[in-house]
C-alpha cells in the first residue's frame, strides 16, 4: 500500500477561454508530507489549489486522493479544506462559531462543538475567552490562528494553504512560520502550501515545488533545488546565484565565456561536462565564491574589478565586475571579511563539487 | 481642526434639517394633533376627546388596516422570492448585463404608476389584450383574473418591485466571495451557505428591501382601487374617503396615526437590528 499515493494529481490542465492557466500537472503527495508549491504570481500556482479543493474544475487530467477519484467531487463533499489567502473569516459569527462551523454543518452537538473548539483555541495558542470574541475584536495574527483552528476543526485529509501569511508583518510572518510548521509536526496531516516567498517555503516544507506559466520545473527536497536547480529559472528564483553560458567542446571539456576553467578530467568533474557543440550553464553559489590570493588556484577563476560591498547582517556581499563585462555576486560571513577597496583587481575561484552545470535545452 | 470640521458640518447641515423639520415634521404633527379633535371639526382649536379613535374600533376600520397589512406582507415576501434569485445575479454573476437590467427596472419608473396599473386593467380586463385575443382565435372566453385579491397582490408586487430588488442586490454584493466559498469548501451544501453566510451578511439589503416594500404597499391605494376594482377596502382607501367624501379629517388623521405608528414601530425595530451603516457605505 505504501506505493500508492496519498493524493495523486494525473496530468491535469485547465484552461479559462483561450488561456491555458496548466498545463499538464503531475504529481504524487505523500501522506503526512509538508509539500511547498512556489512560484511568481500567474504561475498558475492559485489555480492548481482552487482545483484541488474544488473551487474550480480541472478541463482535463484526474484527481486521486488514497485511489479515489475526487476531481468531479463538489467542494463540500472533499475531504480536503483551504485556509485562503484573506483567511475568509465569517464576519457575523464570533471565533468560536467560526471555529464550529464545520463541526455545525457535521450536526455534532452543542456541547461536542465547543469541546472541540475550546481544544483548537488551546492548540493555537489563543486564550479560551477568544471564545466569544468578535473576529473584527482580533489582530491579524489572531485572526490567521483562528482560520487554522476552524480549518481543523474540519479535519481534512488535506489542508492547503494559499498564502495565508502574506498579508502580515515580517515578525509575526516569521512566528507563524515557525508555528505552521509546529503544528505540522503536531498533527500529522498533510499540508499542501503555496507562496511566492522562497523563504517562506525553504523554512517550512519537506519538498517544495517550483512553478513556471502553468508547469512544475522542479520538485525536490529544499537542498536539493538550491544545490542542484534543473533551469536559469529555479536557480534565479531560489536565490541570488552567478551563472555562466559554458559550450562543451571536442577535448571531453568545458569553454566558458568569461570563466577559466581548470577542472577538466579532474575527479568529480564528470557530471561538469558536456558533448560537443552542446550548450549549458554553469552555476555557483555566492557562498562558494573565494576571493584568491597570488599562487592560489581553484577548479573555475573569474578576474575582475570589486565593484560594491553591501552589509547584510551576519554577512557580507560583494559586486564584482569580471573582465568579461559580468556581474558576479560573493558572499561572506562577517568574520570572514575581505579586505580589499572598491575598485582593486580582484581574482575569484570555486571549487568543482560546489559547481552545478544546468543542461537546459 | 476636528472641531472646526465638526462646526462646518454642523452649520452645512442646519438647513436641510429645518427644511425636513418644517415640510416633513409638521405636517404629521398636524396630523397627530388633528387625530384626537372631535369628529368632524375643521380646526385644531378644539378640546380632545380621542373619539377618532373610538370610531375605528366600533365601526370596524381594522379590517381594511388587516387587508393592507396581509397584502403588504404576502406581496413582500413574494417580492423577496423573486428578486433575491434576480439579486443574487446582477451582484454576482451577470456582470455587465446587470447594467442593462438595472436600466430596464428603473425605466419602468418613469411611467406613473397609475398609467402602468391601467396597462394591466386594459391588458387583463374580459375583452382585452389577453382574454380578447383568446377569444377570436378560439372561440373560447375565460373569466377576467382582475377585481380579486390575489390581482391586488400581483400589482403591489409589479409596482414596487424596484423597491426590493436594488436593496436586495446591494446587501448581496456585501457577502464576500471567499466567505461563501470557505463555507463550502468547510463541508456546507448550497442550502447551508444560503442560510449561514449569505442571509445573515445580505441582511441589511434585506431589511431594507422588506421595509421599503412593505411601507410602500401597506399605503397602497392604486393597486386595490384600479386593479382590484374596490373588491376589498384598504386602509389609504378608507383614509382618502375619510378626508374627502366624509369629511371627517379627525377620523382620517386617527386612521393615519395608526398606520404610521404600526409601520414607524416596525421601521425602527427592523433598523435597530442591522448595521445600516455598512450598506449606506460608511466605513467603520
Amino acid at each position: 500500500m505504501s506505493s500508492e499515493p496519498f493524493l495523486r494529481l494525473d496530468n491535469i490542465v485547465k484552461r479559462f477561454g483561450d488561456f491555458t492557466a496548466l498545463q499538464g500537472i503531475s504529481l504524487d503527495i505523500n501522506e503526512g508530507e509538508f509539500l511547498t508549491i512556489v512560484g511568481p504570481s500567474g504561475s498558475g500556482k492559485s489555480t492548481l489549489i482552487r482545483l484541488l479543493v474544488g473551487m474550480e474544475e480541472v478541463s482535463e487530467g484526474s484527481i486521486w486522493l488514497r485511489s479515489e477519484r475526487i476531481d468531479e467531487t463538489p467542494a463540500n463533499k472533499r475531504p480536503t479544506c483551504m485556509v485562503f489567502q484573506s483567511l475568509a473569516l465569517f464576519p457575523h459569527m464570533t471565533v468560536g462559531q467560526n471555529i464550529e462551523f464545520p463541526l455545525k454543518i457535521r450536526g455534532e452537538s452543542e456541547s461536542s462543538r465547543r469541546a472541540r473548539a475550546l481544544e483548537l483555541l488551546e492548540l493555537l495558542h489563543l486564550p479560551a475567552d477568544y471564545y466569544h470574541k468578535r473576529i473584527r475584536q482580533c489582530s491579524g495574527g489572531e485572526q490567521q490562528r483562528v482560520a487554522l483552528a476552524r480549518a481543523l476543526a474540519f479535519d481534512p485529509e488535506i489542508l492547503f494553504f494559499d498564502e495565508p501569511l502574506s498579508a502580515l508583518d515580517y515578525r509575526l510572518r516569521k512566528a507563524l512560520e515557525k508555528e505552521l510548521k509546529d503544528l505540522h509536526h503536531r498533527t500529522g496531516k498533510t499540508f499542501v502550501y503555496i507562496t511566492h516567498s522562497l523563504e517562506e517555503a525553504m523554512v517550512m516544507s519537506d519538498r517544495i515545488a517550483i512553478m513556471r506559466k502553468g508547469r512544475f520545473e522542479q520538485i525536490a527536497v529544499a537542498d536539493e533545488i538550491y544545490a542542484r536547480p534543473i533551469s536559469r529559472f529555479v536557480a534565479e528564483f531560489m536565490g541570488e546565484v552567478n551563472l555562466f553560458d559554458v559550450e562543451g567542446t571536442a577535448s571531453g571539456g568545458l569553454y566558458g565565456h568569461g570563466v577559466e576553467i581548470h577542472a577538466n578530467g579532474e575527479a568529480g568533474a564528470a557530471d561538469i561536462a558536456l558533448p560537443q557543440g552542446e550548450r549549458g550553464i554553469l552555476m555557483v553559489r555566492p557562498e562558494f565564491v573565494r576571493f584568491l590570493v597570488s599562487g592560489e588556484t581553484a577548479d573555475f577563476i573569474v578576474r575582475g574589478i570589486l565593484r560594491e560591498e553591501y552589509a547584510l547582517g551576519s554577512r557580507i556581499q560583494y559586486e564584482v565586475e569580471a573582465a568579461s563585462g559580468s556581474r558576479l555576486t560573493i558572499e561572506k560571513l562577517r568574520e570572514d571579511r575581505f579586505a580589499g577597496a572598491i575598485g582593486s583587481e580582484v581574482v575569484l575561484g570555486w571549487d568543482v563539487e560546489n559547481t552545478h552545470l544546468i543542461r537546459e535545452a | 481642526m476636528e472641531r472646526l470640521d465638526r462646526r462646518l458640518g454642523f452649520f452645512s447641515a442646519l438647513p436641510l434639517a429645518m427644511l425636513l423639520a418644517v415640510a416633513f415634521l409638521a405636517p404629521l404633527l398636524v396630523i397627530a394633533v388633528f387625530s384626537v379633535m372631535p369628529q368632524r371639526v375643521f380646526s385644531l382649536f378644539n378640546a380632545p376627546d380621542f373619539s377618532a379613535y373610538r370610531v375605528f374600533f366600533q365601526q370596524g376600520y381594522y379590517g381594511p388596516l388587516a387587508w393592507s397589512l396581509g397584502m403588504a406582507l404576502v406581496s413582500t415576501i413574494v417580492l423577496f422570492l423573486i428578486s433575491w434569485p434576480l439579486a443574487y445575479g446582477m451582484a454576482k454573476v451577470f456582470g455587465r448585463f446587470t447594467l442593462v437590467l438595472t436600466v430596464a427596472v428603473v425605466m419602468s419608473l418613469f411611467v406613473s404608476e397609475n398609467i402602468r396599473l391601467f396597462g394591466w386593467v386594459l391588458t387583463l380586463m374580459k375583452g382585452g389584450l389577453v382574454e380578447g385575443h383568446f377569444r377570436a382565435l378560439t372561440g373560447v372566453g375565460f373569466e377576467s383574473p382582475l377585481y380579486n385579491v390575489p390581482i391586488i397582490v400581483f400589482g403591489l408586487v409589479y409596482v414596487y418591485f424596484p423597491f426590493m430588488l436594488f436593496p436586495l442586490a446591494q446587501g448581496i454584493a456585501m457577502v464576500p466571495d471567499d466567505a461563501r466559498q470557505a463555507a463550502a469548501d468547510l463541508g456546507a451544501s448550497r442550502w447551508r451557505v444560503l442560510w449561514e453566510i449569505e442571509l445573515p451578511l445580505a441582511a441589511p439589503g434585506i431589511v431594507v428591501g422588506c421595509l421599503l416594500s412593505f411601507v410602500l404597499a401597506t399605503g397602497a391605494l392604486a393597486e386595490s382601487k384600479l386593479l382590484g376594482g374596490q373588491s376589498v377596502i384598504v386602509i389609504a382607501d378608507e383614509i382618502e374617503t375619510a378626508f374627502t367624501y366624509g369629511q371627517n379629517w379627525p377620523l382620517g388623521s386617527a386612521l393615519s396615526m395608526v398606520l404610521i405608528l404600526i409601520i414607524g414601530a416596525l421601521a425602527i425595530v427592523a433598523v435597530t437590528r442591522i448595521d445600516l451603516d455598512t450598506i449606506m457605505g460608511r466605513r467603520r
